[in-house]
């Protein structure tokens, strides 16, 4: 039964529409659903695991009222936190790399956080690095530590992938980005579990420009969240999609009515290509967060080449 | 046959800056040896001490990850081209 009026705005969390894209398919016999997951109340799939990680802290203890919250992020899961510490009353501290758009800093001032600014060569790598510092000479705060947190691809496990499979049970592609991995893992976990053969691709920001402040590999990073799921053996398929090839595809989205972020853009370029290869199926995609968090880069009406120049130095994923 | 091999930034030093360097191979273990026989330099980032490729480094054969591909076993043409990135966060 369709419900209209809530109780709080974090109960507005989750159950997000899943729409059909599929004329943006080079393949008549394979259709693409998007699920729009910019309709979370925080703007992006991001508020999914913040809430669970959150409401887990808070069950186990780790968490206690009023007490001082502490993250990094290249926004989205920072902008998520910093929601839910705004309405619960925790204070939030958010290790920031400076090279996000303008708005994510911005939104990060909405919801009242505290910005630690983090070297942009550094990548979210590096915010990460400060605010694993910061947790253990303060560990008085609570650090939530998205890129190793089993509630992170539990909420996607327990959340998104259940809805996906309740409204589209013919899923044979199952394509998301790769950034803590929360939500490969959860959603691939599960609708794998349902039926082994739904294949499972991971999307990656062309980290290589962005990070060029790292000193070797061994400052490189790969999220435990991922490890611990057996991310290797678990996907099928791992793409990288560059700026250019990304902002054309937010661009398509927005030709269907679909104002998606640029990570979205890339993801939805991945799912054209798998599209293009398979001979007939149904993929299901997620489409990150809404467009309006990167209007500053002119990704949808300025010259294409300027926006993948402006794209290249801007953390979008 | 030679293939485009594409270094971030983080690599460049063993390849006096050069962003795309040749080398030949028709694997991708080929052209990894090969690689690192022109910029020996590249051998010790890229490999560990035991000679397997470094955990935080990601081989794309054309955007694609080649762990998926059949690793370094992964055949490579002429017209490929391979591309290193350090593994990165992101959220």
């Amino acid at each position: 039964m369709p419900v209209a009026r809530y109780q709080s705005v974090l109960d507005l969390i989750g159950d997000t529409p899943m729409v059909d894209v599929s004329q943006l398919s080079p393949n008549p016999r394979v259709a693409i659903l998007a699920k729009l997951e910019g309709w979370n109340p925080g703007g992006s799939v991001k508020d999914r695991a913040a809430l669970g990680m959150v409401a887990e802290a808070e069950k186990d203890g780790s968490l206690r009222p009023g007490q001082q919250i502490i993250e990094s992020s290249s926004g989205n899961t920072g902008i998520a936190l910093a929601m839910i510490a705004k309405v619960k009353g925790y204070p939030i501290k958010i290790v920031l790399p400076q090279n996000v758009s303008i708005e994510r800093r911005q939104l990060l001032e909405v919801w009242g956080a505290e910005i630690i600014d983090s070297p942009g060569s550094e990548g979210s790598n590096g915010a990460m690095l400060r605010a694993q510092v910061l947790a253990r000479e303060h560990p008085e705060w609570w650090f939530p530590y998205q890129y190793s947190n089993p509630s992170n691809p539990k909420a996607h496990y327990e959340g998104t992938g259940p809805e996906i499979w309740r409204d589209c049970p013919e899923v044979t592609h199952f394509i998301a980005g790769l950034g803590t991995a929360g939500t490969l893992m959860g959603v691939g976990r599960f609708l794998k579990e349902r039926n082994p053969a739904v294949q499972v691709w991971a999307v990656q920001p062309p980290a290589g420009e962005m990070v060029d402040g790292l000193k070797n590999l061994d400052e490189g990073f790969i999220p435990p969240v991922f490890t611990d799921n057996d991310g290797f053996d678990l996907l099928d398929r791992s793409r990288v999609v560059g700026p250019r090839e990304s902002i054309e595809w937010t661009r398509r989205l927005a030709e269907v009515g679909v104002f998606a972020g640029i990570s979205s853009g890339a993801i939805m370029a991945t799912a054209a290509k798998c599209a293009a290869e398979i001979a007939q199926g149904v993929i299901v995609t997620i489409v990150c967060d809404g467009g309006w968090k990167y209007l500053s880069t002119g990704a949808w009406t300025d010259d294409l080449d300027e926006v993948t120049e402006r794209a290249k130095r801007v953390i979008y994923f | 046959m030679p293939v485009d091999v594409r270094l971030p930034t983080v690599l460049r030093a063993a390849t006096g800056g050069q962003a795309t360097v040749a080398a030949d191979g028709e694997t991708v273990a080929e052209v990894l040896d090969d690689l690192i026989r022109r910029h020996p330099q590249l051998g010790e980032q890229l490999l560990t001490a035991e000679g397997g490729v470094h955990r935080h480094l990601n081989i794309f054969l054309n955007d694609d990850d080649i762990r998926y591909l059949g690793r370094l076993d992964a055949k490579v043409g002429s017209d490929d081209t391979l591309t290193l990135m350090p593994a990165v966060a992101g959220g």
